[in-house]
This record gives C-alpha cells, structure tokens and sequence, in this order.
C-alpha cells in the first residue's frame, strides 16, 4: 500500500489511501468530502431525512389522533400525557436494545423508538392547542349552525394551528438529533458515519464535523420548513408561538 | 417455538444476567450517575445565572430561545464526538457534552420564569421600597420557581438519558455493556438496557416529587384553584357539541 510505503499509518483504513490532508487527520479535509459525498455522506443524509419524516408521521398520526380523543374526553389526556413522558425517559440506546427480541435489529425497532419519543412533545401542543380555542369562536360556529365536524375543520383545528405546529418543530427538530443514535443499531443516517469515525485508531475529524454539521444543518431547514409551512396555512398567527 | 416464547426466554437471560452481575451493574449505574450529576452541576452554574440575569432585566429573549433550540438541535453524538476531537477520550468531553445538552432547557425556563412574572406584581414590589436585588430574591425567584425546577428535571432526566451514549468516548456507565455485545453477549447487553431505564424511570420519579417539594405551598394552592376554574370553564365547551 501507499500509506505503509510513505511511512505514516492510515488513520481511516475503512476508506483506503486518501490525501495527505486525510492521512494526518486534519481538522477539516474537504478533499474527501467532495470524493466521499456520493458514497457516503448524501446516502447517510437520505436515509436520515428518511427515518426522521417516517418517525415524525406516524407519530403524528398517533397524538393528533390521541388528542382528538382526550379533547371530547378531558380525563385521558392526564394519562396519555404521563404516559408519554415516561416513554421518553428511556434511553435510546436501551429502548433500541430492548425492542430487538420483538422487531429484530430491523428498521422497524428504529422506528418504534422515535415514535415513542415524539409523542411526548406532540400530544400536550395539540391537546393545549385545542383547548385554547375560545368558547366565543365555538359559539358563533354552533350559532351559524355549523355540525360538530365542520366546527372541528373549519374553526377549531384552524386555530389550534399555530400550537399544532410549534409541537411539530420541537418533535422534527429532537427527532433529527435522536435518529443519530441509530447508528448504534443498524448502518443508517448520518450518526453512522460518526460512528465509524469514532471507531478509528484517532478519530477521523472531517468525517465528524461533515456529518455533524449535516445533521444540524437538516433540524434547522426542517425547523425553518414548518415555520414557512404556518406562515402559509396561518398567516394570522406571526407572532411567534416558539 | 413462538415467537412470544423467544422473547419471553431472552428476558428471563437477560434478568439472569442482571442477577448474577449486579455488582458490576451497580458499579456502572454510579459511574453514569456520577457523569450525569457532574454534567448536570456544570450546566446548572453556568446557565441558571446567565437564565436568571436575562429573566430579571427582561431582555435577551432571543439569547435564550436560539440557546434552548441550539441545546436541542445539536444531537449529542455530534457533541460527543466534536468534543472528543478537541478533548481526547474520557470524562471531561463527555461531562461538557452533556452540559451542552443540559443548558438548553435550562436556560429557557429560568429566562421565562423570572421574565414571566406579572409586571404588576413587581411593581407593587418596587413601591413597596424593595431594592432590586430583595425583588428578586423575594418575588421573582420564588414565583419563577416551579418553572425552574421543571427546567431542571428535564434537563436531568435527559442527561441521566443520554449518558449511556458516552460509552462510545469512555464515559462508561451501563452504556459500556450496552456497547458491547461482543463481551456481554447480547444478554448483557439487554440486562444492561433495562437497568438504564429503570435508572432513568427512577431519577424521572425522584425528580418530580423533588420538583412539588420546593415549589411554594401558596403556588400550589393556586394552581389547585386554577385547575378548577379551568375545569369548570370546561363545561360548556364540552356542552357544545
């Protein structure tokens, strides 16, 4: 090999010779981000993009559904809420382990997991927001003759809006920064990269900092996506429900 | 054999595991706490001043919202490993990561706790001769407290949560097991999981008593009161339909 012939021990052998700049571990070579983005660091961002929007969605489903439910039944939101807390408390490195004997080291127990965790910032936003839609606003629908559906659609979820939301940009934006963990179970998303670098003999600093920046270069787009997202679905509520 | 019954004796291994090794579970367990509490204490001594300070004046709201959403945003593998570059290996990377993470929550609660406290009662406050300083710590602390705490609690059930990521950097802790599946076997590794989240169940239900233990007797009394007029405000909502 190259590296054994100029002397100096490869610091990443999983990805062979590299430049000079690689080989004596810099602190940011953007030579092998140009040659490794392809191989890399866009399939790690793909599928990070896609354990987070599948986490977010079908947890999104869950509580919306959930709150709809403790909003016409007010003494189940204290538990479902509880409950949710305590899912959150369990570490993602133990959730993971502890879901392999039912789904297997697949995907699916990635997925369970982030979906557990984002319950817990979804359903108290929605249920708060459903909530605070005034008895004024409610009366004027009944007044008007509007069914118990057409109040739900065309009042009281327009207005809970902006709480909807906010709880989506806490969940999307933690579910980002969770789905790195998954790397400890399956080579997907951008904390797999990370996680190979961690394991060289020094760790290899560009491969870190790339795909860490990555990472928190996506929760911010996504948190400026839904800030658009309201800005367009709710124009009356700028001010901002942070 | 059923799968049910797969998953039942991968348990029942996973709880002898735990029986025969507890000692060394117990000893990790410290060791996360340990990180944890250190973690904890660091972001506690820097943030809740700075949280404070801003809350009292009133300004620097944009600090502390574009603090908490930064403490969130930065996944702590990311922190870890950034720190670990800069650091090397060991307790030092892996306790400022976790402070990191820490302030966040922090920071926010304390700036809207002292910020949130009703003009009026501050006021009444300053024309009651209060200085400042006796107005803070007389008025707006107690009032902010309940708010403080819970910036707390969240802040440390997701240390003690996230401290068995450290492992990857010599943090140790029950992540060293949970790491590990080629020296534990994935027994150890199962036993080891549950152990982190009885742990964390655990410290989430110290914490929470603790949290409705310092808040002030008259506090609760109002929110009691205000939990019923909510409710009764409910009523009609509910009638509606």
């Amino acid at each position: 090999m190259i590296l054994a012939a100029t002397g100096s021990g490869p610091v990443i052998p999983h990805y062979g010779t590299g430049s000079r700049c690689v080989v004596e571990n810099h602190a940011f070579c953007s030579s092998w981000v140009s040659a490794h983005w392809g191989d890399t660091l866009q399939p790690a961002l793909v599928q990070h993009v896609e354990l987070t929007g599948i986490a977010v969605g079908i947890g999104f489903a869950i509580a919306f559904s959930a709150a709809l439910l403790a909003y016409r039944r007010r003494w189940l939101s204290g538990p479902i809420e509880g409950i949710s807390a305590l899912l959150y408390t369990i570490p993602s490195l133990a959730l993971f382990q502890i879901l392999v004997p039912f789904t297997g080291i697949t995907t699916t127990t990635v997925e369970v997991a982030l979906v557990a965790y984002t319950l817990v910032m979804l359903f108290p936003n929605f249920v708060t927001g459903l909530n605070s839609v005034p008895a004024d606003a409610l009366d004027v629908a009944r007044a008007m003759g509007f069914t118990r559906r057409q109040t739900l659609l065309r009042v009281e979820l327009p207005l809970a809006l902006p709480a909807i939301v906010a709880g989506l940009r806490v969940a999307v934006v933690s579910t980002v920064s969770l789905a790195t963990v998954a790397a400890f179970l399956l080579p997907k998303g951008l904390g797999y990269p990370i996680f190979l670098a961690l394991k060289e003999p020094s760790p290899f600093r560009t491969e870190i900092y790339a795909a860490g920046a990555l990472a928190v270069g996506l929760a911010l787009a996504a948190d400026l996506l839904l800030v658009a997202a309201r800005r367009v679905l709710a124009p009356w509520a700028h001010r901002g429900v942070a | 054999m059923t799968s049910a019954a797969v998953n039942l004796h991968t348990f029942l291994d996973a709880i002898r595991f735990i029986g025969s090794n507890w000692h060394l579970l117990l000893d990790k367990a410290a060791q996360q706490l340990e990180l944890a509490g250190a973690a904890l204490g660091l972001a506690m001594a820097v943030v809740l001043p700075l949280g404070i300070a801003l809350g009292h004046l009133r300004r620097g709201s944009t600090v502390a919202i574009a603090g908490s959403i930064a403490g969130r945003a930065l996944p702590v593998l990311v922190l870890i490993a950034a720190f670990l570059t800069v650091f090397g290996i060991g307790f030092v990377n892996n306790m400022i990561a976790l402070a990191v993470l820490a302030s966040g929550p922090i920071l926010i609660n304390s700036y809207e706790g002292v910020a949130h406290v009703e003009t009026n009662v501050v006021d009444a406050a300053r024309a009651s001769g209060m200085t400042a300083g006796e107005v803070l710590r007389r008025v707006e602390l107690p009032l902010a407290l309940p708010l403080l705490a819970a910036g707390v609690r969240v802040a440390a059930v997701t240390v003690v949560a996230t401290a068995p990521i450290a492992a990857i950097a010599g943090g140790g802790g029950l992540g060293d097991i949970i790491v590990n599946q080629a020296g534990y076997g994935f027994d150890g590794v199962l036993g080891a999981s549950i152990c982190a989240m009885a742990l964390s169940v655990f410290a989430y239900g110290v914490l929470t008593v603790l949290e409705r233990a310092v808040t002030p007797a008259g506090l609760r009394r109002l929110a009691e009161l205000e939990k019923g007029n909510r409710r009764r405000e409910t009523v009609p909502v509910a009638n509606i339909t």
